[in-house]
């Protein structure tokens, strides 16, 4: 018997199905970025007073006594640099290099054991991890020979902890990521295990190892809580030197979770709270967007390569 | 006839799994030695044992010999770096670094040291016009090697092997993800360079096998089921099964 090719009769009631979900998808994407706009619009509308009412001379100067309506956000902005400097410098070879161990290394039953113990970590709420940071941490600093436990360094060690596990898992993933045939070929010219992975792994895994590495500083300049208790609380620019990184800091994150329970709705120093949210909000923008540029150019290029 | 590789007695499990079973297979010296045979009859396992690239594989053993020049590849003190310096490998799908034409053939004597100040260029030159890639690529050594075509790909590879000066070549299926015009052009190049390596091939096409090489052994089940003169095995195997996959009867 032959049949033509009909029309099931459900075919229609499908065909609209279909559209509904794929409306759907497009509502869940596009109220992501409806809502990061939104935030964005909030944080102009109450920050914009910043710009407008403080010059900027004073805005970047060294002096931030908001009493005095002195809002130099210089200490911030120096706080959360040496404090996500001193993160990145100890996080970012660590994870990288225990991702090498994971992924290349280890054996499997110990990857097994140690990645799900990785990913917990990064479940720990900062604010337990602040408290350990500030009864355990600060005093082995302070028996280092810091005046006070409470430093830019301690924060900075906190955070390199909680960005671990972010920088890990990623670097991990993208090591994985590197085709087998990769390690086969290097290794069949009689390259040891660490020149096939310095030389031919790791760069393949590059564009993934900068997102890992960006999410990590991501993490790191957005922490809130773990440095408000650790990094001593002094809204004053350390002397310049390698001190500066065992100094009491405060990081415009913590600023702002310190003092906005105490100002006026709508006073300057309210509005400048506000603005310091924006110049964070550019902050962790600029970083996304020079490492989708990063990764951009990368995944570009091994595109062009890979069609043949 | 002086045997370059000479496999006695040699079997390789994968945990319980019997892979190959008591191999006895004489590779000659400066000869081209085609390895057919159905999937998954061990020819690749084989071809992989000959240069311990299944060393890493959890719960893989070895038993028996693999002689290289008259040394036991399996003993406990031989250097595996070295002696995949000595053995090079060409894979089924070419697999360039991504990373330059000449990074690509520059890596082996660069890792192992090989190169000089300055002969660096010549080391790779040769070894590209070895490869007879040179002509194609001469002007664009910078370019990244994933921009060439899958051919060209698989002779970088080749060239990449020959670049660490080896004596023995193996291939497994090189050309099989190649076009016909493609796949020529590497057994051109086989045929030249097996004047200076001894070349050990896997392959599932057996015209390739028969045009291409000086001697086959047929695989089955991880047995090896016949050797001999490609000649002999294509117009008169002695085994009923040999006859039978040549044929296309099985297989």
């Amino acid at each position: 018997m032959t049949t033509a090719p009909t029309t099931p009769p459900d075919s229609r009631s499908r065909r609209r199905g279909e559209a509904a979900i794929e409306l759907l998808i497009w509502l869940a994407g596009v109220s992501a970025i409806a809502i990061v706009a939104l935030i964005f619009f909030f944080l102009l509308r109450e920050g914009i007073n910043t710009f407008l009412d403080i010059p900027l001379r004073q805005l970047f100067g060294v002096r931030w006594y908001p009493i005095e309506d002195q809002f130099g956000l210089m200490p911030l902005l120096v706080g959360t640099f040496l404090v996500t400097i001193g993160a990145v410098v100890i996080a970012v070879p660590l994870g990288v290099v225990a991702a090498i161990y994971l992924g290349e290394i280890a054996p499997l039953w110990l990857r097994e054991i140690l990645k799900p113990l990785i990913e917990i970590l990064a479940g720990i709420p900062s604010i337990v991890l602040g408290f350990l940071g500030w009864v355990a941490l600060a005093p082995i600093i302070q028996n280092l020979g810091a005046p006070t436990g409470l430093t830019a360094f301690t924060g900075s060690l906190l955070l390199a902890y909680m960005s671990l596990p972010t920088i890990i898992s990623i670097s991990e993933d993208a090591l994985y990521a590197v085709p087998k045939e990769y390690r086969d070929g290097s290794l069949a010219i009689g390259a040891t295990q660490w020149q096939t992975i310095w030389r031919v792994v790791l760069p393949a895994a590059r564009s993934g190892l900068v997102i890992a590495v960006m999410l990590g500083i991501g993490r790191v300049i957005g922490e809130t809580m773990a440095v408000l208790m650790v990094t001593g609380n002094a809204a004053n620019i350390p002397n310049f030197g390698l001190s500066m990184f065992f100094s009491p800091v405060r990081t415009m994150t913590a600023t702002i979770a310190a003092e906005m329970g105490e100002v006026a709705q709508g006073s300057l120093h309210y509005s400048v709270l506000f603005g310091i949210g924006l110049i964070l909000f550019l902050i962790t923008f600029t970083v996304n967007w020079l490492a989708t540029r990063l990764v951009g150019v990368e995944g570009a290029r091994r595109q062009r390569g890979g069609r043949l | 006839m002086q045997n370059k590789i000479e496999v006695s007695d040699f079997s390789f499990y994968y945990g319980d799994f019997q892979a190959l079973n008591n191999l006895n297979i004489p590779i000659r010296a400066r000869q081209i030695t085609a390895l057919i045979g159905p999937s998954g009859c061990g020819k690749s396992t084989f071809l992989r044992c000959l240069n311990r690239m299944n060393d890493t594989i959890p719960g893989a053993r070895a038993d028996g010999r693999v002689l290289l020049d008259g040394e036991n590849i399996y003993e406990a003190d031989v250097d595996v770096v070295t002696l995949r310096q000595r053995i090079g490998m060409v894979f089924q799908r070419p697999n360039p670094f991504p990373q330059s034409i000449y990074d690509n053939v520059a890596y082996g004597p660069r890792i192992l040291g090989m190169a000089r100040r300055g002969s660096l260029d010549q080391m790779v030159q040769e070894s590209l016009e070895a490869a007879s890639l040179w002509g194609e690529v001469r002007h664009r050594l910078k370019d990244p090697a994933l921009a060439l075509n899958p051919g060209q790909q698989q002779r970088l590879c080749i060239a990449r092997a020959i670049a660490v000066q080896p004596e023995v070549i193996l291939m497994d299926e090189p050309c099989s993800a190649l076009d016909p015009v493609a796949t020529l052009r590497v057994e051109d190049l086989m045929r030249q360079l097996v004047d200076s390596y001894t070349i050990v091939i896997v392959t599932h096409n057996m015209q390739q096998a028969a045009r291409a090489s000086d001697w086959t052994g047929f695989f089955w089940l991880g047995r090896l089921v016949e050797f001999g003169p490609t000649e002999a095995i294509f117009s008169s195997p002695q085994q009923e099964l040999t006859e039978a996959y040549i044929t296309g009867r099985r297989g």
